[in-house]
């Protein structure tokens, strides 16, 4: 081998001692800030429009009058329901991207008690009873991958994923055997003059009972991981499998147990989107939740009570792009980009958190 | 620490500077209007049915002066009911939507703003819901389907004459989205067109189950062809099939609009609904305080069914001259589009059918729609209701 002068490169990148919580905080706020003059260069090359209007519009459109900020809770709720239910698959690391087919499917469930049970039971059975249906679905629906993954190691991803399209196309067809006019392939509002089946409102307000539920279960969750002898197991599975097997956890036992308990709460996010608002069900009820609740979780670190924050950052630029592209006559792939690049920042600082990054010096050559 | 703190600053004071310079010229005020419209639209520019009801929205507003706002991508949920209340305090008089999916929404916020107009297009509940401002619309498009099927029964005729295929194989392929009345009306109206000029056409039916799925509206196309068919004609919003049909050189009558620049060697006509006229309509009926039709209904006469320029390079020669010839007559009453006398349904001549006009989950059929030997299609409603499986049409898969 010849010999020969090893170059270094100009920097090195070196695992961080865990940074005081201020510290890391800081880091945050300075990474959206840099985010936000980032998008405002970005928006003044491609529009020629102001960045401070941009980003007045924003707020506006998220939390401009108590309309927008009732709407803006709901999906807040919506999103950390979903979230909530990914996070214990995630924290086992068991990539579960299947939370949109989860909650279609229990959507589903929902749909079928409302319309088929509708007129026939009292509200007081029939809503306890779409919950329990409507988390079974979701539960079984969550229940496939997991056992397949238990007993032959199968690629949960992949598994999850296409079991999302699976949901998709049973709740199309049923869409299109429910619909009203006949054969429009739109089930319509169910219930619209009975109201059976439907979520109550609570002080006049509609949203309410959506996001009191969701309050309960982040609560909920957050005990169930913390502090219970299921969340202390989770964490050593999602740590090393054979650390766990070592002490004695059955590991498939977890694996399937949590995915019940992940399907279940996709169910319950699926009663809480037929049952609780749209009262109608089409493929594109879960809206993309299942796949946003998965970077909801993680930038939360699968802190249930930190989701809450990542769900309200996540939904309030969803709401302030949307208006963007009403206001400024922008494509919503405009506001896409903007969300995008703020996310984008948000997850790079994370990186800055737990790394530095050394510029080397020439005395330090060895 | 320190470091961390001066790359902070210089960050921040950056950050006010570009706020400071951008600061001066923000929005100007607009024009206060009388009229001000909020449109909401299921997609964006990128699908051709939304398009259709973006230009005519502008074009409306623009013509008369009045200030607008438009959300795109509002799905056919709460999300539609929210943005509807929205823009209804956002100040704005109408709010109008364009997707069938929305209207149950568009009548939850109907009943919340009573003194705003709520106007729905290819809904069915205005005239059974009883409200003073709720309001469906749509056109007469069956007859720009007819038109444009007469197109296609040029362009079989030619091939026919050119010795490709002989007269009997003249099959047409048609991708629909769902067995509904809107697309059976559709696809019989086009059918109907073709076969008044190539007596010997018949045609396929495919599904698709979507309004708008590129992929499967590609797939059904490319499906259609290979089973034999020699023309392709489509009831979906997205380029899918036009995009098979310029792939294999099929020729392809399309909807919405022209797809010729995407398809220049394939696209023959469309037919399309201009929903100008009924914007400008609802705008008029606003601004002097008229009330709107509970169903409106445009026609060729009100200039809400066209269609787009024939491309020479792929339609038969002298299209539009038959086309106008045909037109024409159907204004003057002479061609009636279903007449009874020139379709069967299992082999006999209709005389009478009850309709499901007033839409319940039962479909009960409710309206007689035939009379003095013609269907009167978007007569007692403004959506179509025509759902007759006529002979010469093969359904590939009615599962949707």
């Amino acid at each position: 081998m010849r010999k020969e002068k090893t170059r270094e490169p100009l920097i090195h990148i070196a695992k961080r001692d865990v940074l005081p919580t201020w510290q890391s905080w800081l880091i945050r706020i300075g990474s959206i800030a840099a985010a936000l003059i980032f998008c405002a260069v970005i928006i003044v090359l491609l529009t020629g429009e102001n960045p401070i209007s941009i980003y007045a519009t924003m707020i506006k459109g998220a939390i401009g009058t108590s309309r927008r900020v009732w709407s803006m809770l709901q999906n807040v709720a919506m999103l950390l329901c979903v979230s909530l239910a990914v996070t214990p698959a995630f924290k086992m690391k068991f990539w579960n991207i299947g939370a949109e087919g989860q909650v279609l499917i229990g959507g589903l469930a929902t749909t079928a008690c409302m319309i088929l049970l509708g007129n026939s039971l009292p509200t007081y059975l029939l809503i306890p009873l779409i919950f329990v249906a409507s988390m079974l679905a979701g539960a079984v629906w969550a229940l496939i991958p997991a056992v397949f993954k238990a007993i032959w190691n199968t690629n949960e991803t992949l598994f999850t994923l296409m079991m999302n399209y699976i949901a998709i196309q049973i709740v199309s067809y049923f869409a299109y055997v429910w619909s009203v006019p006949k054969g429009s392939g739109a089930i319509g509002v169910i219930n619209g003059t009975t109201h059976n089946g439907w979520l109550p409102d609570i002080f006049g307000q509609k949203y309410l009972i959506n996001i009191l539920i969701v309050a309960l279960l982040t609560v909920l969750v957050y005990i169930y991981l913390k502090y219970s002898k299921h969340g202390y197991e989770i964490s050593v599975v999602g740590e090393s499998e054979n650390t766990a097997k070592y002490i004695g956890i059955n590991v498939k036992k977890v694996i399937i147990r949590t995915m019940l308990v992940s399907g279940a709460l996709c169910g319950v996010a699926g009663v809480l989107l037929v049952s609780g608002t749209d009262h109608t069900l089409t493929k594109d009820t879960a809206a993309g939740r299942g796949f946003t609740a998965i970077i909801v979780s993680w930038l939360a670190k699968f802190n249930p009570i930190y989701m809450v924050l990542t769900s309200l950052l996540i939904v309030f630029l969803q709401k302030g792009a949307v208006e963007i592209a009403s206001v400024f006559e922008l494509n919503d792939s405009f506001s896409d980009i903007i969300t995008g690049i703020i996310i984008f920042f948000i997850i790079g600082s994370e990186f800055f958190i737990n790394y530095k990054i050394k510029f080397n010096k020439k005395e330090e050559n060895a | 620490m320190k470091k961390f703190l001066k790359v902070m600053a210089i960050v921040l004071v950056v950050a006010m500077l570009g706020m400071f310079a951008a600061c001066g010229n923000g929005d100007g005020g607009n024009e206060k209007a009388k009229v001000k419209v909020g449109f909401i639209f299921l997609h964006d520019e990128n699908s051709t049915y939304d398009l259709n009801f973006l230009n005519g929205a502008k074009a409306a507003c623009d013509k008369l002066g009045v200030e607008y706002v438009i959300k795109t991508n509002i799905d056919e949920s709460n999300d539609c009911y929210e943005a509807a209340a929205d823009l209804a305090d956002q100040g704005c008089n109408i709010v109008f939507a364009d997707s069938f999916g929305h209207e149950d929404f568009m009548i939850q916020a109907a009943k919340e703003y009573p003194d705003v107009q709520f106007c729905h297009a290819t809904g069915t509940k205005a005239h059974t819901e009883g409200l003073a401002n709720y309001h469906n619309a749509f056109a007469s498009i069956y007859e720009g389907r007819y038109l444009a099927g007469v197109a296609a029964g040029l362009k079989l005729n030619e091939m026919i004459e050119a010795g490709q295929f002989k007269a009997e194989d003249a099959k047409i392929g048609y991708v629909g989205a769902y067995t509904y009345a809107e697309v059976i009306s559709g696809y019989t109206s086009f059918f109907l067109g073709a076969r008044s000029i190539c007596p010997t056409a018949t045609m396929e039916v495919q599904f698709t189950g979507s309004w708008y799925d590129e992929t499967a509206e590609k797939e059904a196309a490319t499906l259609l062809i290979n089973d034999g068919c020699k023309l392709i004609s489509q009831h979906a919003d997205s380029m899918g099939a036009p995009t098979a049909c310029e792939t294999a050189g099929v020729p392809d009558v399309s909807y919405n609009g022209s797809t010729a620049t995407q398809c220049p060697n394939t696209f023959i006509v469309s037919s399309r609904i201009n929903w100008e006229p009924y914007f400008e309509y609802i705008i008029n009926c606003v601004a002097d305080e008229k009330a709107i039709d509970t169903d409106w209904t445009g026609t060729i006469a009100t200039g809400s069914v066209v269609l787009t320029e024939v491309n020479e390079k792929a339609a038969a020669k002298d299209t539009q001259a038959k086309i106008d010839e045909v037109k024409a007559q159907i204004e003057a009453g002479t061609v009636k589009v279903f007449d009874t006398s020139k379709f069967t349904v299992k082999g006999e001549t209709l005389s009478s059918y009850m309709a499901d006009v007033d839409s319940d989950a039962d479909y009960t059929p409710d309206t007689e729609v035939i009379k003095d030997g013609a269907f009167l299609e978007s007569n007692f409603r403004s959506a179509p209701y025509f759902d007759l499986r006529i002979d010469g049409i093969t359904l590939l898969n009615e599962k949707y």
